[in-house]
């Protein structure tokens, strides 16, 4: 056990590397997520965000480092974390229903060779009921639009029922009533004492989603509490010469500190 | 011939055709089942690419058969080669893919080709083996059926017996696999097995096709049903079912006709079979045919063009008369022609539909007047029309004089569902509602063209 990374944290990273063909994505890695925030996970196009999630789920192969779980490797761990990958991952053409997709959700404790019974699908229905979209359930996943297939995905993980909920980019391109219901489910979720990470690419909303914020390229540039993390100085370390271009950032940094 | 001797074929009333017919159709249900899971991991190519590299195995288990002093032709010693080397070449494909940077169809074509090439070569070198001969062997490259005896058989229903067994026993995995791997690995599943066990079986249906169909068309057998069901239905348990069945019907109808015409072979008859239900699905596939998606396209069309004829001539009595309540009184073509942009023979096209609908009547005097149901109806759709576009301004930020167009592109789709909560939104349920912008000829034949 290692001093600085404690077993109480519920994600604690230790000096991760990840490297593709050699060429490295992210550099010696140190952190340590506290239990019950809402943490977001911001920086720019090619920081290593979802690879950073990724590498801590084992999916793809870390070339130094290690990521610890409640201080145990994920592996003995796998039924603490839920994850939600990028809505683009898979193909929603898959000639399934979203219940089917939510359904997905319980195999994990469902085990190998037992088959699906009603009560998989009611949990199913009922995640589906809290994403607000129990009446698509019968509905073949590619006639549903974008924000209606990120709900799917979110209602796959509740039915895990997860303390650690590892998001990836959860309000890319979805309709803002979505965005609203999602940070709505994931700060219910937080106030029962789980904890949420989250990929983020708006920097306007950051102050107001998250309380925990680590900023990435490639290494970690900060992390802490939003309102100490989230300042100018900061954004223009992780962003670096792209951040003047953007005008949206300006209008993010009048916000920093306010409710 | 006599349709008396087909259907005799069909109906398996001679022995040997019997056990034909019954392997070949146990094949096809099989080849269904597992094409489908092939298919929906997109791995389509490397069950190619394993077929072709069965080959050498055969070669090669002849020659060590024959070495050994048995029978060179055993066909379990012929399908054990076949498997070793179908297998090693979907983990060369597997190798490349990870050490090297090429792409996935480049390491494919290069394995299937060198293989198949090696598999010709050996064959023709075990020809030469002294005492034994390979006559035969080359069968299995476009498929020999007519061969089957009766060992061979029981040999073939027991290994797709086991295959359909373990497919079904991991469905619920191989589903997972298929539509989310990363989901299924970060969930615990170990997605590098279940893809193992995946090629396994696409490899047993592989090497029993071996013999029915050959290797070169092997893979048409495991991929045309699958595809073929996903045009009749959007769920997963409806496709494997209609899957096996058309593989099943696929080896059936092609074994019975190929009996028929003897030089005929009966691998490609297979897949002119598969071939011919694939296509008739593609038109006529109820979820995703190409036919029921053009009615469909047309009959949204019609119903769109229905509301644009009724709403201009509800929006021109509106602007024709003062005071309610609002009379339904003829109008005329012009007034009519130049309230909105229409399409090139789109007006009168539009009349001739409203008038079969009975919304439209055409007067006397060549004024045209909505009947009772047309104009009850364009007071419903004109008012669904006001509503979204009030809720466009509210919402969603449009300006009033854009909002006509951005209204007319979604209204057609608007449910009664959805005007009930565009009602309650907007607080507003009463049976008319002014236009947010005004409605002037002159404007609105600037209007860009409709999309919808």
């Amino acid at each position: 056990m290692r001093p600085e990374h404690p077993p109480e944290f519920p994600l604690a990273i230790h000096d991760l590397t990840v490297a593709y063909h050699r060429k490295p994505v992210l550099w010696d890695v140190e952190l340590n997520i506290p239990k019950g925030t809402l943490a977001g996970i911001v920086g720019p196009n090619g920081a290593g965000k979802s690879t950073l999630l990724k590498a801590c789920l084992d999916l793809i192969p870390k070339t130094s480092g290690e990521a610890l779980v409640y201080g145990k490797p994920y592996e003995q761990q796998r039924e603490l974390i839920a994850y939600v990958p990028q809505r683009e991952s898979v193909d929603w053409d898959f000639p399934i229903s979203a219940l089917d997709v939510v359904t997905m959700g319980t195999y994990q404790k469902l085990g190998w060779f037992k088959r699906i019974t009603r009560s998989q699908k009611q949990q199913a229905l009922e995640a589906l009921e809290k994403v607000g979209i129990s009446h698509l359930a019968k509905r073949q996943i590619s006639q549903l639009s974008g924000g209606q297939q990120q709900r799917v995905f979110l209602a796959r993980a509740l039915v895990q029922e997860a303390e650690i909920y590892f998001m990836d980019e959860p309000f890319a391109a979805v309709d803002a009533a979505t965005e609203q219901a999602i940070i709505e489910l994931l700060q219910e979720l937080n106030s029962k004492g789980k904890t949420v990470l989250c990929v983020h690419h708006d920097l306007a909303t950051v102050s107001r989603y998250f309380d925990y914020l680590v900023l990435l390229n490639m290494r970690v540039v900060a992390s802490g509490p939003t309102s100490e993390t989230f300042t100018r100085e900061n954004l223009q370390k992780t962003y670096g010469g792209k951040l003047n271009l953007l005008d949206d950032v300006a209008q993010a940094l009048k916000n920093v500190g306010r409710p | 011939m006599t349709w008396e001797l087909l259907s005799e074929t069909l109906r398996l009333e001679h022995y040997n055709t019997r056990l034909v017919v019954f392997g070949v159709a146990f094949l096809g249900a099989t080849a269904g089942l597992v094409g489908s899971f092939l298919l929906l991991r997109k791995q389509s190519l490397l069950g190619d690419a394993l077929s072709h590299a069965t080959l050498p195995g055969i070669g090669i288990a002849f020659a060590v058969m024959a070495a050994m002093g048995l029978s060179g032709k055993s066909l379990p010693g012929l399908l054990i080669g076949a498997s070793i080397t179908g297998l090693l070449g979907v983990l060369l494909v597997l190798a490349i893919r990870k050490t090297t940077r090429l792409k996935d169809d480049a390491a494919m074509g290069i394995v299937l080709s060198v293989f198949f090439g090696l598999g010709v070569a050996i064959l023709k070198m075990v020809e030469r083996i002294p005492g034994q001969s390979a006559a035969g062997l080359d069968g299995f490259i476009y498929g020999k059926t007519a061969s089957m005896i009766w060992s061979d058989f029981v040999l073939i229903a027991i290994i797709l017996l086991i295959t359909i067994i373990v497919t079904i026993a991991i469905l619920k995995e191989l589903t997972l696999l298929c539509f989310d791997a990363d989901f299924a690995s970060a969930q615990g599943w170990p997605t590098l097995w279940l893809d193992i066990i995946l090629m396994a079986l696409v490899t047993a249906v592989t090497v029993i096709g071996l013999q029915a169909v050959g290797l070169i068309l092997v893979i048409a057998f495991l991929i045309t049903p699958p595809t073929a069901a996903r045009f009749w239905t959007n769920r997963l348990g409806w496709m494997l079912f209609l899957s096996a069945t058309i593989g099943a019907i696929s080896g059936w109808l092609g074994v019975s006709i190929s009996a028929l015409y003897s030089n005929l072979p009966a691998g490609a008859i297979i897949v002119i079979t598969a071939a011919i239900i694939f296509l008739f699905s593609m038109i006529f596939g109820t979820a995703r045919g190409i036919l029921p998606r053009y009615l469909r396209h047309l009959q949204l069309q019609r119903k769109v063009g229905r509301q644009h004829l009724l709403r201009s001539t509800y929006e021109i009595l509106e602007n024709t008369q003062n005071g309610e309540p609002l009379k339904n009184l003829p109008i005329s073509m012009d007034l009519l022609r130049q309230h909105r942009y229409w399409g090139k023979g789109e007006l009168p096209r539009l009349i001739r539909q409203g008038r079969s609908e009975d919304h439209i009547e055409r007067q006397p005097s060549g004024e045209l007047r909505l009947s009772e149901s047309g104009f009850g109806e364009a007071s419903r759709i004109t008012r669904n029309h006001r509503l979204w576009e009030l809720y466009l301004i509210k919402y969603a930020d449009i300006a009033p004089t854009h909002v006509d167009r951005d209204a007319d592109m979604v209204e057609h789709l608007l449910g009664a569902e959805i005007v009930h909560q565009l009602e309650a939104e907007l607080d507003l349920s009463k049976s008319t509602i002014d236009s947010p912008h005004a409605i002037e000829p002159t404007e609105l034949e600037l209007q860009a063209r409709p999309t919808t």
